[in-house]
Parts: C-alpha cells; structure tokens; sequence
C-alpha cells in the first residue's frame, strides 16, 4: 500500500498562546513494500510526521494517502479507525502501553478492537510469541513481570497482532542495550521480509539508517529536505551537515581508509560487511597500497 | 488533544501580574475567594466581573484562550445556571409553558450564582497562569510560616503541593502518549455506550499508574541520593520580595471589598 503526503502541514496547540507550527509542505511518498527511514535532527517534525500517518493527528493543510484512503482537516474518527487498521505504529518505548493481566490478552488487545474473531486472535498471538522470541510460557504471565526487552516485544507484538501492511517503527531500539538494539533490528529486518510489510523506521541513528532501510526522508525543521536512496543521501555530506547530520560510521570509516590508501573506494559503504568487500577487493586490485 | 487543558499551566510573562510577589497574589486571591460572597445585587456583581475583566486584562492573557481553556468548567456553569432557572420557585412567575415554569428569582439567583462561580475560577486560573508553581509553593510556604510553631510540617506540605503541581503537565503528556498508543491499536473512547466506553479507560488508567508509580519512586531515590532532608536549617536561593506594586494591589482589594460592602443590598 502506497503512503503519499502531500504538502502537509501540522501547527500544535493551534489558537493558543503555545501555537508552535511542527510542520510544513512535506511532500513525501513511500512505495508499497519499502524499507524507509526517516531522519532528523531532534525537533525536526519527525514524530509529528509519523503520527499522521495513521491519523492520530489529522493535517491542518494538505492530504495524507494511505492507499486508496485520505486524512485531512475534516476527516471522520470512523475513517480513521480503517485506516489504523492499516497502520500499526510502535511508539517509543512501547512497553507502557502494556496493561493486561496476561501477555496474551495483551497482544490480543488490537485485533478484538478492530474487530476480529477471539480465536483467530489467539492463534495469532501464539504466532507472534514465537516468532518474536519469546518463551512459550510467557503467554499466561502478567507483561509487568516481564524483563524491559521482553516487555518490548510484547508491545511489538500488540501492534503486529491486527496484519497492519503497514509498520511504522519510532525509535525502536531506545534505551536497549547494543546487544538488544541488533535483536530487535535484525527482528524488524526479519518481520519486513516474512510479513511482506511496508516498513517505516523513524531514526537518528544514521547507521541503522544506512544499514536496513532502501528508501532515506531527511527531515529538517519541519519539512522534507532530501529523499533518495541511503547512497543518494549519504554521499552529499554537506548538505547533512548543514541539517546537522552526521554520516553512518561505516561512511566515514571508508573516508578515512580512501585517505589512507590515497585512492578512493567504488561506491559507497553503507554495512560494515559491504565496507569489508570492498576493502579486499581494493587491495587484491593493488597489493601496494 | 489535551493541549487546551489549562489547569495548573504557567504562561510566562511580563506583566503587573506576573510580576507581583507570589505572596501578595495568594493573598489576593484568598481574599478575593470571600469578598465574592458578598456581592448581592446588580451593582455588587456589575463590579466583581468589571474588576475580573480588568484583572484579566492586566495579566495579559487572551480571553479567548482563557475561556478556551475553561470549557469544561464553563459546561459545569451553564448547567448551574439552568438548575437555578428550572427548579427555583421564588418570586413571581414569568414563563409557563406546558412542564417548564421560570421564576424571577430562577433566572437572577441562575445568573448571580453562575456569575459568582465563573469569577472564582477566573480569578484563580488567572494566579496559576501568571505564577510558575514554584514561586506559588514559595509563597505559600512563606505565608504558612508562623504555623510551624504548632509543629505543622509546613516545608513538607509545601514540597508535597510543588511535586503535585509539577507533575500535572508530565502526567497530561503521559496520558496524551498513552491514549495515541492505544489508539493505534484500535481502542476507541469517543464512541461506544457508556458502559464500553468507561471499559475503554482502562487500557488508559493501568499505563498511567504504573508509571506514575514508577516516577515516584525514581523522584524519593534522586532526593534521597541529593541529601534531601527536609526543611530544618535550608536556605532558599529565590528570595520572595515584597514590593510597592504588592502594597498596591493589597489597596486595590481593599478598597474592592469596601465599595461592595457600602453598594451591597
């Protein structure tokens, strides 16, 4: 399902004294099937952005389409609900959403809301159990006894719980651990492959960035300033820097290798694996440098 | 969603209002709160809203965003207003249609009461939107001094009453993130009957105790760690001072009282 924004524009606490404009003109459209990141700096409209994507906040200018469905000013709250069905958003840190008494109620949550019937919930969320890495046993556990990563998963779960085609992701990995932060990407990777999503990952970490997504947004006060593929955006370091961004590590790593070896490297380096390759072929090329 | 809620905000500002010392402005209000009830006839209420008007215009702060802001005190109004006009029997008859009869007394008594209440809480909205909660603890703290003779444990509950104010704008934003949360996962609160949407709160009310919970505790730990130890022997860095424009406002209120006391019937 195509997403497509079309000069929106958000103003927060309109007609109060803290009237604060979050954004303006975005033009941004992500293709069916897509893996696309969206970075910024803090206070770039990232989050704002991303909540009208399932109509948690409706424009005040311009259109969002998600598929063949609109948001705008006026939309109904009854069109919105058909839309979020669409949409599963995993807030940052998702794990204080959780409430039930038991994990599996839990994941169940969103689908009965939506509408589905109690066993075909079930089976699911037994589905999203393993396939999230969790214990079996976990099922009949209350969420709060749960440790932080797995509480995560569980929100996770709750989300993927109702099929949306489409997840939004904002800031998955905050405040996880290295080792949890690679678990729960590699996850998502998984989960965009095996659910055939439409993926959208909300980031500052440029190397995630680089790294999963084949579709970069850099939003820059409030508006979309660069959109292409990650070698499209991570070649033009100016121009992230004057949006106060930085390059993924792997980038500059093979910066300082080029200078290093006085010639420069084919393409550009956006995993750590790619950046090895390209490293031996350079000096199987050139055993001298 | 909640961001029109007003209770408990601070709009900084430059204003006579703003300015005045915390005490004097607690004071005034506290004052105010009883010069109210003595207002009884036109006159005394043309002047108690003419003075609130001219409080409000003195703070800076658009009515428009004030009445904005108030809505749900404004609904708790008209309501008054209408218990008043339907069920008063005094005075003499002056509609009588089918089941609805509407006295005279009804609608003035409907009127003043309503009048009297949208005041109050004008007044009082007015104080903590001009007054940043700290100054309004420290104020209060200075007022209830010579309590502590009688052993009230005045810095304490003056701690107890910034923490809560403190946190009213957090725990708004903590809700606002939780109800997007359960939203998008198809929870539905604004429709539904009463007894679906009452379970639809819920999923709002467990989140926002366990973390308000968790607050808590991580606030008693990061006071324990800093040494915190009550009041006894603690010297403050924001001192309270009291100035001509405090003496000023005092006179104003005074002479306020007086001419209702004269004018009231």
């Amino acid at each position: 399902m195509d997403i497509s924004l079309q000069q929106v524009g958000y103003l927060y606490g309109k007609d109060t004294p803290f009237e604060k404009r979050a954004l303006q003109e975005v033009d941004v459209t992500i293709e069916s099937g897509s893996y696309t990141a969206i970075i910024g700096h803090t206070g770039s409209g990232k989050s704002t952005l991303l909540m009208h994507l399932n109509g948690l906040l409706r424009p005040s200018e311009g259109v969002v389409k998600v598929g063949d469905l609109e948001i705008h000013r006026k939309t109904k709250a009854k069109a919105l609900r058909s839309i979020r069905r669409r949409v599963g958003i995993v807030f940052q840190f998702p794990e204080h959403q959780l409430f039930e008494e038991t994990v599996l109620k839990d994941i169940m949550f969103g689908p009965i809301n939506f509408g589905v019937e109690e066993d075909v919930a079930e089976k699911r969320a037994y589905e999203l159990i393993s396939l999230l890495g969790l214990p079996k046993e976990v099922a009949h556990k209350s969420p709060f006894d749960l440790s932080g990563g797995q509480m995560r998963r569980v929100a996770i779960a709750g989300v993927l719980a109702f099929n949306p085609s489409i997840l939004v992701l904002d800031e998955p990995t905050a405040g996880l651990d290295p080792r949890g932060r690679h678990e729960i990407m590699e996850l998502f990777q998984v989960l965009h492959e095996k659910e055939n999503l439409t993926t959208i990952l909300v980031t500052h970490s440029m190397d995630d960035a680089a790294k999963y997504a084949d579709q970069v947004v850099v939003m820059h006060d409030g508006t979309s300033v660069m959109h292409g593929t990650p070698e499209e955006v991570f070649s033009d370091e100016e121009k992230l820097q004057s949006y106060r961004l930085g390059l993924p590590k792997t980038v500059k790593f093979q910066q300082d290798i080029e200078k290093l070896i006085g010639r420069t490297l084919p393409g550009l380096a956006l995993t750590e694996e790619q950046l090895a390759e390209m490293i031996v072929a350079a000096v199987e090329e050139d055993p001298s440098c | 969603m909640l961001e029109k809620m007003i209770f408990g905000r601070f709009i900084p500002g430059q204003s006579f209002i703003h300015r005045l010392d915390p005490r004097s402005k607690l004071l005034f209000v506290m004052l105010f709160v009883f010069a109210v009830f003595l207002a009884n006839n036109v006159q005394t209420y043309a002047l108690l809203l003419a003075f609130t008007l001219l409080v409000i215009v003195a703070s800076r702060i658009r009515l428009y965003f004030l009445l904005n802001g108030l809505k749900p005190i404004l609904f708790l109004i008209i309501f008054t207003f209408f218990m008043h006009l339907f069920f008063n029997r005094e005075g003499a008859l002056l509609v009588d249609w089918k089941v609805i009869k509407i006295y005279e007394e009804g609608i003035r008594q409907g009127i003043f009461i309503s009048l009297r209440f949208l005041v109050l809480v004008l007044v009082t909205s007015i104080l903590t939107l001009t007054t940043s909660p700290i100054s309004i603890t420290d104020g209060m703290e200075d007022l209830l001094g010579p309590f502590k003779r009688f052993k009230l444990p005045v810095h304490e509950l003056a701690l107890m009453m910034s923490i809560s104010l403190r946190f009213i704008p957090t725990l708004m934003d903590e809700t606002d993130k939780i109800l997007k949360a359960q939203l998008a996962r198809g929870s539905d609160i604004s429709s539904g009957t009463i007894k679906e949407r009452v379970n639809a709160v819920i999923p709002l009310l467990v989140p926002l105790f366990v973390s308000a919970f968790k607050r808590a505790e991580d606030l008693a730990v990061a006071m324990e760690v800093r040494g915190y130890r009550g009041g006894e022997g603690r010297t403050r860095y924001r001192q309270l001072k009291w100035d001509f424009r405090d003496t000023i406002a005092m006179l104003v209120l005074v002479i306020l009282v007086v001419t209702l006391y004269f004018w009231r019937g």
